[in-house]
């Protein structure tokens, strides 16, 4: 069945042999790792871009096991989760989908801003997340049974204001969750640092600038700026880039659209560099 | 006419042109020839540039312009012609924004415009929003900012020159920013941390110490700012320049790290000798006014600290379940703006509201006292007893409905408390509409092309049983199905189609008595464009006012029925919308939740437009309590399935409201001009 060229499209397992960077803010790791023995699928809320990916990472090189990560969007059906047959040639090929690769390796499963995936896909995971543990693949007729080292981990972003997009009680009930938020400064100084090279003065600059923007959050701006952002805004500037120009560019722009906003973004951003 | 020739114009020929745009009654007592005196030495393009402003100016004022030409010949010996026109233009706006004696006064102060003048005019009008923003990100508590003509700050309102002259209105919006932080570090960094009436001994001298102080101060809190916000530097750097030298010495103590206002007030009684004037006045830098300052500043302290106490109070009673008593410790860290609560050595999360407290008070103090944790023993404000107001007192048993209302200490329902009347707004203005969408004609049109949008993209349905086209996802699936034994499934088409969005929204629009003046008038454009923009959706929604008096009068005023058009009734009754009494959030929203569950529709949505936190006359409804029973109020709406929404014009909103309304849930305007856009914006991106 498992024709070569249909390795390609098979979903990837990653594995991490050197340790991914992350600076533990809280007791995150240790809730973690006991939920991993204890089997409990973790729920992960923050804000985008504070680190939620870079944890699983982190989680999935301490636990040793292998990681697949599915950005969840609002065309993926439970189809693209669990897998489905293609046509080669005269041949039909069963091709497994990310969630049913993970199950089978007993890999950790990151469904990235699960509440973009649509309604039904939820539904997919449930006896994933309960006693049973299984997957049902339909389409084959098989119950694939979870091993103890699969883990699911799904992330969302409580700051969506849309009606239409929370999650259901009955599925986030299933879930340990654990709330992520950006570090205090002088941690996240360090990070910045620490991920883009840049001096620990220059660090805390773009975190002042961030702590300035998330003031600004419900005035104009959705989000202040992220840890995220200012990594970007780090690399930038260990590129070369002027520290002035790397924030407009990393962190003003991107953090809106508005005129008037990012107008407001860049005078932060001159008030510090 | 004048003559075509090169050369300057004589008298006769200035005095016809003068006449032309001036044309005096003799009986005035004005004459030509100063005009012409004034004139006859300029060359000859100098003339023409004279007189093309005054005619310019005449059309404004004639004493603008008679002024105007008389000091031109002045102003461009000391001014570029650029220059000189952006002089005129200034004293032009002074006429348009406070009268004629403002715009003598600017063109009489060319030496002024001078020393500021690079060419351009920037009035504060231009800037205002973006220096309210600017400060937001600074102090996280949101600062006002007002024109006046010197610089100052009473801690909650930045005041600022109404107009600034300098080379690029960039450099403009620079200058701006840079002596608005100044201002703002007064409140941040401690300038009103001393009694400053007390350490200034009254007397002949204390104006002139004043205003040493505040040049003493700009100095220490520019060097501290340096350090802070190094991009403000230059700038800083800049206001600085024309500081009297005698100050020079004060410099590098003033620069210190730890330097405090205590450091510049000691400096000044070391140099009495300055005392006797006051200092050249330094156009920028901000002036001190420490009774009004300490006045604000006073409340703002006496009010955070009732909410940081009710906090900390809210925080011990979860614990004291456990245990008896508890040793209550809380460490600032003022330069961070963050503090711990540690009560037994436990540390212990503040809620939002009694955080934000607490760093406004950082801010404030430097430090949160213990003494402030302590209950005062006389209550800041005391119910009054409300002499009977006929209607509110006997109407009490005929009330429309009876609702519970949460209260929080009770972690219990009071049954049946809340008496709440239904009205019907009167009205007969059935112009006010008609002039709101003319006024608005082209955000009009705007917000109705955003909502055509927005009424539902044709949507591809895929796998379906018929339909125009072939799905090919599906038609290759089911020959895969087939091949491998499986029953393929017949539904190999898609179709497009419209979504349905099934909505319906009610909105709730806050009429108490604080709404008086631009809120109100705010709200009620806001409302007709928000109808003018629905009207092109299909969505159920209905908009109702609120206001009471205490839990024996909560007032509801029908704007719109859910099944009511928008037509002559519904406008006049928006235009009826006036300011009435106080803020009782709670029944409102749970009438109104009820009233959305009535309706057919998938989604409900419940908007609230308001001014500030819950308030009411006589019970604590406007403490805690309050905020209380509308976060539970909404905790119902939502159980029930209605969404809520959270639209306010309070500048100190985002403490509470998170805690009221759940994260993301609500939206605070910054620009009431942008309030009706925004209303929509908000409806947009909640049901898309």
């Amino acid at each position: 069945m498992n024709r070569p060229h249909m390795h390609a499209l098979a979903p990837e397992l990653e594995t991490f042999a050197a340790e991914p960077y992350y600076q533990p803010v809280g007791r995150e790791l240790e809730l973690f790792a006991a939920a991993a023995q204890k089997k409990l699928p973790v729920l992960l809320k923050g804000p985008t871009g504070c680190g939620k990916t870079r944890f699983v990472e982190y989680m999935a090189w301490k636990l040793g096991r292998p990681l697949v990560t599915v950005a969840c969007h609002d065309d993926l059906t439970s189809a693209d989760l669990v897998g489905r047959y293609l046509l080669a040639g005269e041949e039909t090929v069963w091709l497994d989908g990310p969630l049913t690769a993970a199950v089978r390796a007993g890999a950790i499963c990151y469904l990235d801003e699960v509440v973009e995936a649509r309604k039904d896909t939820t539904v997919v995971i449930h006896p994933l997340t309960d006693t049973r543990r299984v997957l049902p693949v339909e389409k084959r007729g098989e119950l694939v049974r979870a091993p103890d080292d699969f883990l699911l981990v799904v992330s969302y972003n409580p700051g969506y204001q849309s009606v239409l997009k929370e999650l259901k009680q009955s599925t986030r009930q299933r879930f340990i969750a654990l709330d992520f938020d950006y570090p205090p400064a002088e941690l996240e100084a360090a990070i910045v640092a620490r991920e883009t090279g840049i001096a620990g003065e220059i660090a805390a600059q773009l975190v002042k600038i961030a702590g300035l923007t998330r003031n600004l959050k419900g005035q104009g701006l959705d989000e202040g700026a992220s840890t995220r952002l200012l990594v970007h805004a780090g690399h930038l500037i260990a590129a070369g880039v002027a520290p002035r120009e790397a924030c407009q560019a990393a962190i003003g722009r991107a953090l809106t659209d508005d005129g008037d906003s990012v107008a407001s973004v860049d005078d932060l951003i001159r008030a510090v560099f | 006419m004048p003559s075509s020739d090169a050369g300057r114009l004589g008298g006769e020929e200035l005095g016809a042109r003068l006449d032309g745009i001036f044309s005096f009654d003799v009986s005035s007592g004005r004459s030509y020839q100063e005009l012409i005196d004034a004139l006859a030495p300029l060359p000859r393009e100098e003339q023409e540039f004279a007189l093309h402003w005054a005619q310019v100016a005449a059309r404004t004022h004639l004493e603008i312009a008679y002024l105007a030409v008389l000091l031109l010949p002045q102003a461009l010996r000391r001014l570029s012609r650029r220059q000189a026109e952006a002089w005129l233009v200034a004293a032009l706006e002074g006429f348009d924004r406070s009268g004629l004696r403002t715009a003598v006064v600017r063109l009489r102060d060319i030496e002024g415009f001078a020393r500021g003048a690079r060419g351009e005019v920037l009035a504060l009008q231009d800037v205002d929003a973006r220096l309210g923003r600017f400060l937001q990100g600074l102090s996280g508590r949101g600062l006002r900012v007002a024109a006046a003509e010197a610089a100052w700050t009473d801690t909650e309102t930045v005041f600022l020159p109404p107009a600034i002259a300098v080379a690029s209105r960039e450099a403009g919006a620079e200058r701006y920013k840079a002596i608005a932080a100044l201002l703002w570090a007064q409140a941040r960094y401690g300038t009103f941390n001393v009694d400053l009436d007390a350490a200034l001994a009254a007397g002949p001298g204390r104006d002139a110490a004043l205003a040493w102080l505040a040049l003493l101060e700009a100095l220490r809190l520019a060097a501290r700012l340096g350090h802070e916000l190094p991009g403000l530097r230059g700038e800083l750097a800049v206001l600085l320049h024309d500081l009297p030298p005698q100050l020079d010495s004060a410099r590098v103590p003033l620069a210190a790290p730890q330097a405090g206002v205590a450091d510049s007030l000691e400096w000044l009684r070391q140099h009495p000798e300055l005392l006797a004037s006051p200092p050249h006045a330094c156009a920028w830098l901000g002036a001190l006014r420490p009774d009004e300052a300490r006045r604000l500043r006073d409340a703002r302290i006496r009010q955070q600290a009732e909410v940081l106490r009710l906090s900390v109070a809210e925080l011990l009673e979860s614990l004291r379940e456990e245990k008896a008593a508890s040793q209550l410790d809380l460490e600032a860290d003022a330069e961070r703006l963050e503090v711990k609560v540690m009560v037994d050595g436990q540390e212990l999360t503040l809620p939002p509201e009694g955080l934000a407290a607490a760093q406004s008070l950082i801010q404030d103090l430097g430090e949160i006292p213990p003494e402030l944790l302590v209950a005062a023993g006389e209550a800041p404000w005391k119910p009054a007893d409300k002499p009977g107001s006929g209607a509110g007192a006997t109407m009490e048993t005929r009330a429309d409905l009876l609702l519970d209302e949460w209260d929080y200490r009770r972690r219990a329902y009071r049954r049946g408390w809340c008496h709440v009347y239904l009205h019907t707004v009167g009205g007969d203005d059935l112009a006010y509409v008609p002039a709101v969408r003319a006024r608005h004609a082209p955000l009009v049109r705007q917000l109705r092309r955003r909502f055509e949008a927005m009424r539902g993209e044709d949507r591809t349905l895929r796998r379906q049983a018929d339909g125009p086209e072939v799905d090919m996802d599906a038609l290759v699936e089911a020959i895969a199905d087939r091949r491998g034994g499986a029953e393929p499934s017949p539904r190999l088409f898609c179709r497009r189609q419209r979504d349905e969005r099934s909505l319906a929204a009610a909105f709730l629009v806050d009429m108490s008595g604080s709404t008086e003046g631009w809120i109100n008038d705010a709200e009620r454009e806001a409302l007709v464009m928000l109808c003018e923009a629905l009207e092109m959706l299909d969505d159920r929604y209905a908009i109702w006012g609120f206001s009471g008096w205490t839990r024996t009068r909560c007032d509801l005023y029908r704007i719109k029925e859910f099944d009511e058009d928008y037509g002559v009734d519904v406008q006049s009754r928006i235009a009826a919308i006036k300011p009435r009494d106080y803020t009782r959030m709670g029944p409102p929203i749970r009438y109104l939740t009820r009233r959305l569950l009535g309706e057919p529709a998938r989604h409900r949505l419940l908007v609230s437009l308001s001014d500030g936190r819950p308030d009411d006359f006589g019970d604590d409804y406007r403490s805690q309590y309050g905020i209380e029973d509308t976060r539970q109020a909404l905790l119902e709406a939502r159980q029930a399935g209605v969404r809520s929404y959270c639209v306010t014009l309070d500048r100190n909103g985002p403490d509470y409201l998170k805690h009221m309304y759940g994260p993301a849930a609500y939206s605070v305007l910054d620009d009431v001009r942008k309030l009706p856009l925004k209303v929509a914006e908000i409806y947009r991106k909640l049901t898309i």
